[in-house]
Parts: C-alpha cells; structure tokens; sequence
C-alpha cells in the first residue's frame, strides 16, 4: 500500500523508507514518522476499539494524551499492551496489532455493547452485579474481563532489562517546547546544571508542530538551533525520550527515559528503559498544552480529531488525515488549523465556528454561530451535520475533522502535591495553582500563557527567578521575535442533543449522557463524578476529557467551573512499565546474594543449598547413593553424635563491642548479666524488646577486658545490630562503647561431635585439651601453623563442640582442611538441615520459637531475666499477664504411636474436646524425625506447659489430607542428654 | 524525602530506617518506683501529631547516626535535623 | 607474614583476583589492602590524634578520604574511621596498631569483612549514576561517603581523577561485580 495521505514537507525523513506491520498488513513509513502519523499517512484511521462499547476508534491526538489510539506493540516475549500510537517512535520491522476486538478490527463482536448501550450506562456495574455476592468471582468478573480487556500480557518473561538511575541538578525541565528550551538557554548560559527532559524523540515541542518563525527562521530550526547550544554546554543535559512521571517530596521526580524503545531489539548490555530519580533544587514545568475537543453526536469516529493534532500531522508529519476536511471550533486558534491545512492544500469544507461574532474568514466557508450536531460514515467519517445560526442544517462531506474546544494547560506534574489548579476565565481553562510541589514553578501554556513569544519570555523569566532564588545570577537576553497571539476563546463545551452519545472520556466511553446520569444521582462532586462514571479513570488519566465533563456538571448544577471545582492527578503521567519499575532486581538478581566461605567447596561437593535471607547456606550435602532428603540429614546427624560433623556458621550475625563500658552496656542489652563473665569466657544471652518480648539470642563472648564479641541469630544480624546503636547513641549517650560489626571479617565454622576435640587438636596450634579449653572458654589462637583464629567451645548441638573463625580470605582453606583432619573420624559436613534436627533433639529454641510474640518465661528461661538491673525489656517482661505461671511454656511432644510423623503447625487439644479455637491448648513449633530416637518429635508451646510432662493429648492439623489427629506424649523438651555431660566432656 | 544530615549534607531517605516518636529518647529508670506504669505510658501511649512530629530516624545504609528529625507529618516538610546522641545529651541523658 | 599453609581465596572466589575492562573502564578485584576501624573511646579525641599522628595515620573529616604514605583512611561514623594498609605488611594490623593506640581506641579487624572493586577510567559519572546517589559530578577527589547499590551498603571513595573503589560487602562480592559489569554495559 502506498502512502496515499502524504503530502510535501514535515520533519520526517524521505531518503529512508522503514517498514512495518499493523494487523498484519505491512505498510511503509519514515524515519521521524510515529506509528500513528505513519498509519494516518498510509489512510488508516481506524486503530482500535473503545473499552466498553467497542466502537471503532482512530486517533484524536497526536501525543502522550491520545485515548484512543491504543496497541499491542512487537511480538513473542517482547509484546506491549497499551501503548499510544500516537508516541511510538516508528523503525524498521515494527510490529503493532490493535486491541480490544474480536475476530476483528473492523467487524468486532463485542460492539453489540454499542446497541446496549442505553443498559451499560455509568454505575452499570455498580447496580447490576450486585448480587449474589458469589456470582462474582465466577461469572461476572471473568465475563467482564473478557469484554473489557485492554491489551494482553504474554505470560513471558521480558528478555530485556532495566536500569534505575540517579541524577542530580540545579534546574529540572520539563517540556522542550518554546518556553523550555528558553528557559534552559538561560539557565544553561548562566552555568547551571540543568536538566531539559522531553517524552517526544525530537526536542521543540510544538514547535515541530507549527509553521511560526522565531527569530526570523522556521519554529523548527529555532530550536534545532537552541538544541545545539544547549548540547555544547557541558552543564546541560539534554533528555529526549524521557518522560518525567511523577513529583515526588523535597525536589525527587521519576523520569522515565526509553533507551531503547525505537529499536527493535535493544544493542548488548543496553536496557530497554531507564527509570531516574532525578535530585533537583528548582523545576520549571513547560509542558505545552493540550487541546480538548467539543463534544456531540457520534463524535467518537475515526477521523474526527483535535484540529490541533490534524495540523500537526500535516505541518510535522507531512500527512493529511483527509483530504477534504472540517474545523470545528470555539476559538481562534481552531480557525489556526484551518488556515494551516489550506496552506498545505488540504480542500477545507468549511469551518464551523460556534462564535457568531468571530471575524469573518477570507476564501473558506465559515459558519460562524454554527455547531456541528452529527456525523455519519461506518468504520470511519464521511459526513458530518452542521446547524446553522438560522437553524437550518446542512449535511458536508467530509473525511476528517478538527475539533477545538480550546488548550488545557499540561499541569499534571505541577498537581502531584495536591496541587489544585486554579481556573483563568480569560482561557477558559485551568493553570498551576500556587500550592503544588515546592520549588515548581511552571511557564509558557503550561502556565497558561499561549503565545510564541509569551513562552519564550516567561521560559527564559522563570529560569532567571529559580536561579535567583539558588543564588544563580541568570539574565534572560532578549525575547526572539515570535507571534504572539492573544487568546480568542468563547467558552463551548457540548452541542446540546437528545439523545446525548457525545463522547467526553473516549478511553472510558463517557459520554454527556452519563455525566447527566449522575447528576440526577446526585453524583454532583467532582470526585463523585470522577468514580461514579469512571471519567478520567482510564490510563490517559482524562487528558482531554476532565475539563469536559467538569465543565458539563457545572452547567447542569448552575455552578461555576472554579466552584465545582476539580480533580487533580497523580503520578505516573503516563503509563510506566512494571519492567522500569522493577529494574535490575528480578528472577535471582531480585537481591543481592550472599555466598559463606565453603559456598566454593560445597559447591564442589554437590551440596544442596537453601535461601536464608540473602544468604546462600548448605542445607545438606548428599552422599552419591542418597535420593531422598532424609538419608542425607539422618546420615550427617548420626555422624556428628557419633563422631564429629562440621557446619558454617558464619552467616551468624557477629558484633564487635568495645570501650570501657561495654560490659555494663551489655548489662543494659541482654536481660542476663555480662559485667560478671571473665576474660576468656563465653555466655548465652537473652535479649529483650523494651515490651518484654524476646528480640534475640546468641553468645557473647569476652575476649579481653574492655572487648566482647557478640554473636546474633542470622535473620537478625541487622536489626540487632541496629538497635544496639540506638541503645549506645539515643540511650545512653555517654556509655564508652564502640560498635562494628565484624559478621563478614571471619569464616566460622561448628565442630561438633564426641571427637571434635581430636579434629581440631590437629589444626589447632595450642593446646585444647578440657582442661586447657573447658566448657564456655574462648579465646585468641593460632591454627595451620600460624594463621590467627579465634575458638570459642560453645555448642548448640549438644555434643562437645567448638566455634573456629578464621579471616575469611582462608574459610575456604580452613575447611578442606578440616575435613582432610576429620577423615580418619569419619567425619561430616553437615547442613542446616542437620542443625535443626540436632538442635531440637537438645531442645534449644531458634527463630520458630522467637516468634515476636513470646516471652522468655515462654521459653522456660524466665529465670535468666534479671531484675537487679535495669535492662531493656525487664520491667515490662514482668507484667501480670506475660508473667502467668499457666501460661505458655516450651515443651517437648513425641507421638505416643512412634511411627506417626508430626507436622509443626498442628495445635494441642486435649481429649475428648473439639477441634476449635476455644479448645486450643498452644501448637507444635518446631518438628523433626529425630534418627537417633527413632520417631518423630517436636517443640512446641503448651499452654501450663511445665506442670503438664507427661500428660497425653493430640495434636490436630485440620489441613491434613492423611491424618488430622495424632496422639503425643508431653516430654521435657530436652530429648538428648539432658544433663548436658556431652558439652562438658 | 531528603533528610539532610548534619554530618553530611542531603541523602535520600531511602538511606535510612524509620523507627518513630522521639519522645523514646525519655526512657524512665527500670529500677525506680513506679516503673512498670512508667514504662506503660513511655512505650504505649504516643502523640500522633497531624503537623510537626520530633521522630527518631537512623541512617542505616550510612554512618549509622541515629538522627532526631523534625517534620510536618501533612507536608514532609522537615524542618531541622539533629544528631539523635546531642539531643540525648541535652535532654540530660548521660550513661 | 605468618608461614601457615592455608590458601587464600579472593573475594570473588579465585586464587588470583578479577579484572574486566568494559568500554573505558576497568573494574578490578582488590585484595592487597588490610583494614581496620579505629574508634576513639569517650574523651580520648586528642589521645587519638595524637597516636594517629604518631603512625601517621590520616583522620579525614565526615564524608572524605586521605592517604599519606602508607597509611590511608576513610571516615565511617562520628569518631569511627576506616585505616587501610599494605596487606603484606600489615596482614595482622590490630596487632600493628593496638600497641600505638592503646586503650585510646577500639581497633577492629576488617580486613575480610570487605571486597573492594577499583573503577578507573574515563566517564566514571556515567556508570555510577546507574548505580548510587551519590553525584560523582559534584564531588572531587578525597571524597568518600557511603551509599546504597544493588541494596548493599557500599563506600564509595574516590581516590583520584579517574580512579574510585567500591567497597562492599565481602560475601555479596559476586553480586556487586555482576552490578558493576552490567551498569558499565549500560553506560559504554
């Protein structure tokens, strides 16, 4: 197919011809073309369907606001619903499809919507699918789906990637246009470091779009000039493609900058989008304006546009939407258009001018005092109706037609803080109020100001005020000499009609009927309005419908349009991808990774490994043979009870404390006593939050006289870490502690088992015999011939065991030659799988059990809260109802038939009770098959728990498919050597 | 938001962790009579100030200070920002 | 140097360390430095002046970074600085500093705790901007502050005209670099 609607001139290039597809059919285009102009330019209008009513639509813009001209763009993994033809930078092998059809875009079954329309009315929803509640989820919601679906999703994982950014500068700018590139030259001059963001691919706004000269040369050129300029100063930077979403507290915007979008396939290593958060002292909004139409009857057809957007295609695009075309318009600048498109011989039939008074026009037919009450032509328009001043009417051919209803400046961002924009009859329109996002201020027809020359002084006069208020100096030189047009406006909203199918939100389908509706259901509030008849709620957030339908509801109230007021928006300005959001962080790279010292050598050994917050930790390490879990846990536990079994531990969170007060700070910290613990000695320690609740465990170990180590679990390394600081600086400020944590420093590692000593004797430098090394000891010492270490004989396995660290740069070495030292034991590593079976076997309690709502007498460690110091978390630790001696207390359960398997979750109820809430005795914590015992245990907290050893009851899991009840036996939780001997062997 | 450090000019307040009221900085004497009411109202019963609220914010992916920032709770405007361990100090805690 | 026999493994898993050139920057793999904290102890700010004084040992101002001779430093927090020296000299630096110090100080080891990546080349503001806050363009030589990337709490101190380290969290070594390629992928 040929490009039928081009005609001579516009910014695109001739030389380069591009090819695409629409719907499968391809067409050609030029590089500078967007897919809309280039469709346009090919006589395709019809571009999709309208959300609700499935009506034909063509676009009526020719920027970011476009409503209707929505596609699915690409294909495979790389299809993007919902994008704006109107903004899709065409190139070469483009793809795009329309949406919201079915079988197809010009015969789309759902457009029976259309003669039911008079059914699905605003609210419709609301009132019909009421009830019966359960009717919803299934039949009218997947009913609705269906019909109303915008574009679709590829259920695809997008094979492209996304940056975030950061960006930094004096002045923000936000629109290329004549004010923004006025005010960048000024600010750039003065040495500033600016920041010109445009969403459009070329910079001068709608300067592109105009046949205007400013000083003296073409819009166009002007600001290919300004660009240039701009370009060589080293403090500007010059953001095409980047579309500025939202403002955000304290001078951050998001900005949105499409990379690579005007490829098909983004270069290697390049992202497709960039989201920046862009760190700004001053921000001038210059946005433009946007056009919004006049609504009436079956307004809605393709090839009824914006006039404005109607001479855009053809001063910028080189295209003639028609070739016999209409304007239809309120103001002078409608009659702009008109002129415009005569000069590019486009045949105007006439224009219609709602002002009876508006001076007359030489060589077109105007009818002035005339409204334009229909249009006719199926998929696209043929003719429009015209009424005259006199009442007669008059059928025109026609096939297209500009609407102008007048500008709205483009004020989003200046609304993001609430700020509420503020009505200016002599424009009929609404401009930045005064209470938006501090330090923005906005300039040029974003602020209401219209003219050429009107935006190039206010640009350049609002950089000179932001400057100053920075302590810039800036002077604006002269304005260039530019047109500078007053604004002739005489508002006029809606052509008055019976039957009211005048569309004012296309994206949505709202139409004057709907705003009538509502008003007669006393929906009258703007936002009432906004909600009740979705206007505005569509992804174009209303660009070119809000004022519209505000304007409608105040005539029907007898209010004034600042009296009803109105809505403001809200970030993102334009639809962002969930990719931008997202950025680097998906699949694995969702968060950093945490590798321990032996990742390398488990890693070798085909260990298994489990996420533990960012951390990467074996979870066992199978043995060739070994097909299910369990042979490889029961395998390294009995080793390690029966010989010795090595673990990492170093994700352990570890806590350098120093300073001539750090006992007594850690007197303050832990609920237990430290002050007292000598030099070379190790103590658990129990931590409290100030409500009495337990935060944390773990050791702490002194290793001289003014410094200790603390160990903390894995999961709470950080806000333990955290709180401690708080304690030292908002506490107690003048405690002489010092912090650091020391977590990464050092490769530790648990060796555990009756022949731990013997393992580590061999690599250990000094002595380590029980009497040298007893029980709870720590100390500085060498191992390997040298290398400083630290050795602490703590044990959470119950077996005697040791913690060795050693600088983490030798973990790797350190563990191959522990296990090369543990062979002739036998021994094993041993994952955190194998940990928890051991460390419930000793009934040790761990993060199941420090759940955030339990206390230490919970626990069965109420004793070790001491109440001769003021520490965190004791005086609350003993109110009535925490201190209750029948209250919930750590026990442990086997089942009473060993063969049975228990499930941590299952709640306590004693016999002959119900399953239910008032019956529930407390639940089962933690829960392992115990290879040493033979069956299943568990830990769990009983309520009266103490006093209740012995006693049989069940254990109830409702969600069981198998077996919802098994009968357990309430046991000390200590299954394994209770009386501690092992540790101290 | 921008909090700006006294130590070290404007960061991002992505840099730090909220934790509330600045009023914890006045924690009441474990061992004096009275303190388990004490301790009731120090850690239960908060101002939730619509306007200027003195809070407690640490700068965690920072130097660590724990910082005492003055904001309107209806605009963010903040209004100053103080080491959290002066303002500790002037408010007669010591060790 | 201590004569034990364990082998030393670098930060990114490797006997010797990483170095990849993208465009026109070089990241390298660090491992020749040791480090320590320094923190002073209540009223001993002159006691610690005056012992860093004495081992020559700078103590930059919030936010910077100083070298002199074979000591260099970075300040973390109020009264808390980071000490850097040659690894094959000062591998046990506690024990090279403590006796200086004394009880003035909290000396740490943290050596391992830390991988440090050096950035050099041209254009360094155009990577690290897809990477951090902290606005490259605006700060000079000597700086050092500490900021987010890829979530991880990293220094970042520019030690020369186009030359900087990243300095983050040892164990998440493979995900800083991975952060550090991609990003100089994106910028060059």
């Amino acid at each position: 197919m040929t490009q039928v609607r081009r005609i001579a001139g516009g910014q695109i290039d001739r030389s380069s011809t591009l090819n695409f597809a629409f719907d499968g059919k391809d067409y050609a285009g030029h590089p500078g073309d967007t897919l809309a102009s280039a469709l346009l330019a090919n006589g395709v209008q019809l571009m999709g369907r309208s959300f609700k009513y499935h009506r034909p639509r063509g676009p009526i813009a020719a920027g970011a606001e476009e409503p209707n001209a929505i596609v699915e763009l690409r294909s495979g993994a790389r299809q993007e619903p919902n994008t704006r033809a109107t903004v899709i930078e065409l190139f070469d092998g483009l793809e795009a499809r329309s949406q919201n059809r079915w079988p197809s875009l010009a015969f789309d079954a759902m457009s029976i919507n259309d003669r039911l329309s008079n059914f699905l009315t605003a609210g419709f929803y609301y009132k019909t699918f009421m009830w019966p509640a359960a009717f919803w989820e299934k039949l009218y919601e997947p009913i609705i789906r269906h019909a109303a679906g915008l574009g679709s999703l590829t259920r695809l994982d997008d094979p492209d990637s996304y940056d975030k950014g950061f960006l930094h500068c004096d002045v923000l700018i936000i629109g290329s246009g004549p004010a923004g590139l006025s005010a960048a030259l000024t600010a750039g001059r003065a040495g500033a470091r600016v920041i010109l963001a445009d969403e459009d691919f070329s910079f001068g706004g709608r300067l592109n779009a105009e046949t205007f000269s400013v000083d003296g040369i073409a819009g166009a050129a002007w600001a290919a000039k300004a660009v240039a300029e701009l370009a060589s100063l080293p403090n500007v930077r010059l953001m095409s493609r980047t579309t500025v979403t939202g403002a955000f507290d304290h001078g951050i915007y998001g900005a949105v900058e499409r990379v690579s979008d005007h490829v098909a396939v983004p270069a290697a290593g390049k992202p497709r989008q960039i989201l920046w958060r862009i760190y700004t002292q001053r921000t001038l909004l210059t946005a433009g304006a946007i056009e919004r139409p006049i609504a009436f009857e079956n307004n809605d057809r393709p090839g009824i546009m914006l006039a404005g957007a109607l001479r855009a295609y053809a001063n910028r695009w080189g295209v003639a939407v028609g070739d016999r075309v209409a304007i239809f318009t309120n103001n002078d600048d409608g009659v702009r258009s008109a002129l415009d498109l005569k000069a590019k011989g486009v045949d105007v039939a006439a224009v219609i001018d709602t002002r009876a008074d508006a001076k007359p026009l030489d060589g077109i037919r105007h009818i002035r005092g005339g409204q334009v009450v229909d249009s006719d032509g199926r998929l696209g328009l043929s003719s429009i109706t015209v009424r005259m001043a006199n009442g007669a009417s008059d059928i025109i051919a026609v096939n297209a037609l500009g609407v102008s209803g007048g500008w709205n400046p483009n004020l989003n961002i200046s609304s993001h803080h609430r700020g509420r924009p503020v009505w200016n009859e002599a424009i009929a329109a609404f401009v930045p109020g005064p209470d938006g996002p501090k330090g923005l201020s906005s300039a040029g027809a974003a602020n209401g100001i219209f003219s050429t020359h009107g935006a190039l002084s206010s640009g350049a006069a609002a950089a000179v005020a932001a400057l100053s208020d920075l302590g810039i100096k800036a002077a604006a030189s002269k304005t260039p000499e530019a047109e500078d047009a007053p604004v002739a406006i005489s508002a006029f909203w809606h052509v008055p009609s019976s039957k009211g199918r005048a569309w004012i939100d296309q994206q949505n389908d709202v139409t004057v009927k709907d705003v009538k509706l509502a008003h007669q259901e006393n929906f009258r509030s703007v936002e009432h309005l906004k909600r009740y008849t979705t206007l505005g709620m569509a992804t174009d957030q209303g660009k070119t419908g809000n004022v519209l339908g505000i304007a409608i509801m105040a005539e029907l109230t007898g209010q004034s349009i600042p009296q009803t007021g109105t809505t403001i928006y809200r970030p993102p300005y334009t639809p962002v991808a969930m990719g931008a959001l997202a950025g680097r962080s998906r699949g694995h790279e969702f968060k950093p990774t945490r590798l321990t010292p032996s990742h390398k050598w488990a890693s070798e050994q085909g260990s298994i490994f489990v996420e533990v917050g960012m951390w990467l930790r074996t979870q066992w390490v199978p043995k060739p043979g070994e097909t299910i879990w369990r042979q490889s846990v029961d395998r390294e536990v009995l080793a390690t009870r029966n010989s010795v079994g090595i673990c990492d531990v170093t994700t352990l969170g570890k806590i350098d404390i120093q300073g001539t007060d750090a006992g007594l700070f850690l007197d303050r910290v832990y609920a237990n006593t430290f002050s007292t613990l000598g030099v070379g000695k190790v103590r658990y320690g129990l931590m409290l939050r100030e409500d009495g609740i337990v935060m944390d465990d773990g050791t702490t170990a002194r290793l001289g006289e003014n410094e200790y180590v603390m160990t903390t679990t894995t999961a709470n390394a950080v806000p333990v870490f955290r709180h401690l600081e708080y304690c030292r600086q908002v506490l107690w400020p003048d405690l002489d502690v010092q912090l650091i944590s020391t977590t990464e420093a050092w490769a530790q590692y648990s060796v555990a088992g009756p022949n731990a000593r013997k393992l580590l004797q061999k690599v250990v430098d000094q002595d380590i015999s029980n009497e040298a090394f007893p029980y709870m000891a720590c100390g500085e010492i060498t191992v390997c011939g040298g290398l400083r270490a630290r050795l602490f004989r703590i044990s959470f396995s119950g077996e005697l065991a040791y913690e060795i660290a050693v600088p983490t740069r030798y973990g790797d070495a350190m563990i191959r030659a522990m296990v090369e030292a543990g062979k002739e034991f036998d021994a094993v590593v041993y994952g955190v799988e194998a940990l928890g079976v051991m460390r419930i076997e000793k009934g040790h309690v761990a993060g199941n059990e420090l759940n955030g709502q339990t206390t230490a007498l919970n626990m069965g460690l109420g004793k070790m809260v001491s109440k001769k110091k003021d520490a965190i978390g004791m005086v609350l630790s003993q109110r009535e109802g925490m201190a209750r001696d029948d209250g919930l207390r750590v026990v442990g359960v086997k089942p009473v038939d060993p063969s049975k398997l228990l499930t941590a979750g299952s709640h306590f109820v004693v016999h002959g009770k119900s399953p239910t809430a008032e019956h529930d005795d407390g639940w089962l914590t933690s829960v392992a098959f115990s290879p040493n015992l033979g069956h299943s245990i568990a830990l769990g907290y009983l309520k009266n728990g103490a006093a209740r050893i012995g006693e049989r009851l069940r254990v109830v899991n409702l969600m069981s498919k198998a077996e919802k009840e098994i009968e357990v036996e309430i046991v000390s939780p200590h299954f394994i050597d209770p009386e501690g001997e092992r540790l101290r062997a | 938001m921008i909090i700006n450090h006294p130590l070290l000019g404007p960061r991002d307040a992505q840099e730090f962790v909220y934790l509330g009221d600045a009023n914890l900085i006045n924690r009441p004497d474990g061992l004096a009579e009275g303190a388990a009411d004490a301790f009731y109202e120090y850690l239960y019963l908060r101002d939730n100030p619509a306007g200027e609220h003195r809070e407690l914010w640490y700068h965690e992916q920072g130097d660590r200070s724990w910082l005492v920032v003055t904001r309107n709770t209806l605009t963010h405007d903040i209004k100053s920002v103080e080491l959290a361990r002066d303002v500790a100090r002037k408010m007669g805690r010591s060790k | 140097m201590p004569n034990h026999r364990l082998k030393p493994l670098s930060p990114l898993g490797h006997d010797t360390p990483v170095v990849t050139t993208i465009g026109p920057v070089t990241i390298s793999e660090m491992i020749d430095r040791a480090l320590a904290s320094v923190a002073t102890r209540r009223d001993q700010d002159k006691a610690v002046a005056a012992a860093a004084k004495t081992l020559g040992i700078p103590l930059p101002g919030a936010g910077h970074f100083e070298q002199a001779g074979v000591f260099s430093s970075f300040w973390l927090g109020p009264d808390q600085w980071m000490v850097e020296a040659p690894f094959a000299s000062h591998e046990d630096i506690v024990a090279i500093l403590k006796p200086t110090f004394g009880r003035a100080a909290s000396i740490t080891e943290q050596t391992d705790a830390w991988v440090r990546f050096d950035v050099s080349g041209k254009e360094l503001p155009s990577m690290f901007e897809r990477l951090c806050t902290f606005d490259l363009r605006s700060h000079g030589t000597g700086s050092a502050t500490r900021t987010v990337i890829d979530h991880l709490g990293c220094y970042v101190i520019i030690r020369g005209e186009a030359l900087l380290s990243v300095i983050g969290p040892r164990s998440s070594a493979q995900s800083l670099h991975h952060a550090l390629v991609v990003a100089a992928q994106s910028a060059f």
